[in-house]
């Protein structure tokens, strides 16, 4: 699985039948503290996920495991909505604070854009 | 199967139905000098490694070979904590 953030939607009103009512969100991914690769993804989404939420992505044919996407043209699912990580026995991420800066490093941090659902 | 360092982990309570229970681990990968090679990723841990240790990783469709992983939405699980490395000099 990758950590990714969710920047924002995909609304397609021509696609596969199979995925009709299934979200599909746009997803950067980011490592552990919050910095974003530049990599991007279309992921679709069961659990609720909305802007600023850092979420767990399964990709390939796991993704078509979940009983509901069984059926369904898909190769990256949204399976868990991140409470909080632990690195290095250092806090970087809380649902409520965003990710906090490095202690130790002086690495570029990103926060994550204002929780707004739309 | 990779080589990979635990470094962390995550906390999901919103999830999938199929992965209560389970925990999230952070794994860094090493390359063959032993060094952080390639990003960090997120796999379930079957085997109650702890931070630090140094694991080993099934990807993609077999993860779900791995104990407990059938029918689960999983693409990386922790099968095995290495407990020593030897290299044959060539």
């Amino acid at each position: 699985m990758i950590l990714g953030r969710v920047i924002g939607r995909a609304v397609s009103s021509r696609k596969d039948e199979r995925l009709l009512g299934t979200k599909l969100l746009l997803i950067e991914e980011v490592d552990p503290r919050g910095v974003g690769s530049g990599d991007l993804a279309i992921v679709a989404d069961h659990l609720g996920a909305g802007a600023g939420d850092i979420v767990l992505v399964t990709a390939g044919r796991a993704a078509r495991f979940k009983f509901t996407t069984r059926e369904q043209p898909l190769d990256a699912l949204v399976v868990g909505i991140v409470d909080t990580i632990r690195l290095e026995g250092e806090r970087t991420f809380h649902k409520d604070e965003g990710f906090l800066p490095a202690r130790r490093s002086a690495r570029r941090h990103t926060r994550p854009p204002a929780r707004s659902r739309r | 199967m990779l080589l990979a360092r635990v470094t962390g982990l995550v906390v999901a309570t919103p999830k999938a139905e199929e992965l209560e229970g389970l925990r999230f681990a952070l794994l860094q990968p090493l390359g063959a000098d032993l060094e952080p090679r390639g990003k960090t990723a997120v796999g379930i841990d079957t085997v109650g490694a702890a931070e630090g240790q140094l694991v080993f990783t099934v990807a993609a469709g077999p993860a779900r070979a791995a104990r407990g992983m059938g029918g689960r939405p999983v693409d990386l699980a922790v099968v095995g904590i290495v407990d020593e490395i030897s290299r044959e000099a060539s």
